[in-house]
C-alpha cells in the first residue's frame, strides 16, 4: 500500500500527466520538452498557489 | 505542406484506425506500431505508471454507474483499454475506499485513462498524417 504525501502526489500526477501532454501536444522533441516541463511548473505551481489560497480562506 | 514522414506514414497500407485501437487497448501501442519507439515507451511508462500508482494508492475502479460522477469516472476508466479488463479479471481496485489516499488513487486511474485516450488520437493523427 502506498501512502504518499499530498505534496508528493501532486509531483507524481504532474510528472505522468505532462509527459504525455508535453508528446501529444507538440510536434518536435525540443518543442516536446519545453511544453512538458511549462506544464510540470503550471500544475505543481498552481496545486501551492490554491493550497496556499484555500489555507488563508480557511482561516 | 506535408513532409516526408507524413507521406510515409499516409503511405502505409493496413487498416487506418489500427495504430487508435492499439493504442487505446494497450498504452503506447499505437505509436509502437508507427515505429515511434521512444514516444512510445515514455506514453506507456506515463500511463502505466499513473494507473499503477492510483492501484498502489487503493484507488477504485468503477464498475458501474449509479449516478453521473460514477458514470463520468467509469467512462476514463474504460480509457485504460485492457488494463480496465484485466483489473476487472484480477479483482485489481475492489478495496472501498476508506482513506483519503485511496480516493486521490481512484483519480489517478481515470485520468491515466483519459491521457491514454489522448496519446491514442495522437497515434491516429500521427498515422493520418495530421501530425509529424
Amino acid at each position: 500500500m502506498f501512502r504518499p504525501s499530498h505534496f508528493l502526489a501532486v509531483l507524481l500526477f504532474a510528472l505522468f500527466a505532462s509527459v504525455v501532454f508535453g508528446i501529444t501536444q507538440r510536434e518536435t522533441p525540443p518543442k516536446m520538452v519545453r511544453y512538458g516541463i511549462y506544464c510540470f511548473v503550471l500544475f505543481v505551481g498552481s496545486a501551492i498557489v490554491l493550497s496556499w489560497l484555500m489555507y488563508f480562506i480557511a482561516r | 505542406m506535408a513532409n516526408p514522414q507524413d507521406k510515409k506514414n499516409q503511405a502505409e497500407g493496413g487498416f487506418v484506425y489500427l495504430p487508435l485501437i492499439a493504442g487505446w487497448l494497450v498504452p503506447g501501442a499505437g505509436h509502437f506500431l508507427l515505429r515511434k519507439w521512444g514516444r512510445g515507451a515514455l506514453l506507456a511508462a506515463s500511463i502505466l505508471g499513473m494507473f499503477g500508482t492510483g492501484l498502489a494508492m487503493d484507488g477504485q475502479i468503477h464498475t458501474g454507474a449509479h449516478d453521473i460522477l460514477d458514470m463520468l469516472s467509469m467512462a476514463g476508466d474504460l480509457g485504460t483499454g485492457i488494463l480496465y479488463l484485466l483489473s476487472r479479471v484480477m479483482g485489481w481496485g475492489t478495496t472501498l475506499v476508506q482513506v483519503t489516499t485511496g480516493d486521490w488513487g481512484s483519480r489517478f486511474i481515470v485520468v491515466a485513462g483519459l491521457l491514454n485516450v489522448i496519446s491514442a488520437v495522437d497515434a491516429h493523427n500521427l498515422r493520418t498524417g495530421r501530425k509529424a
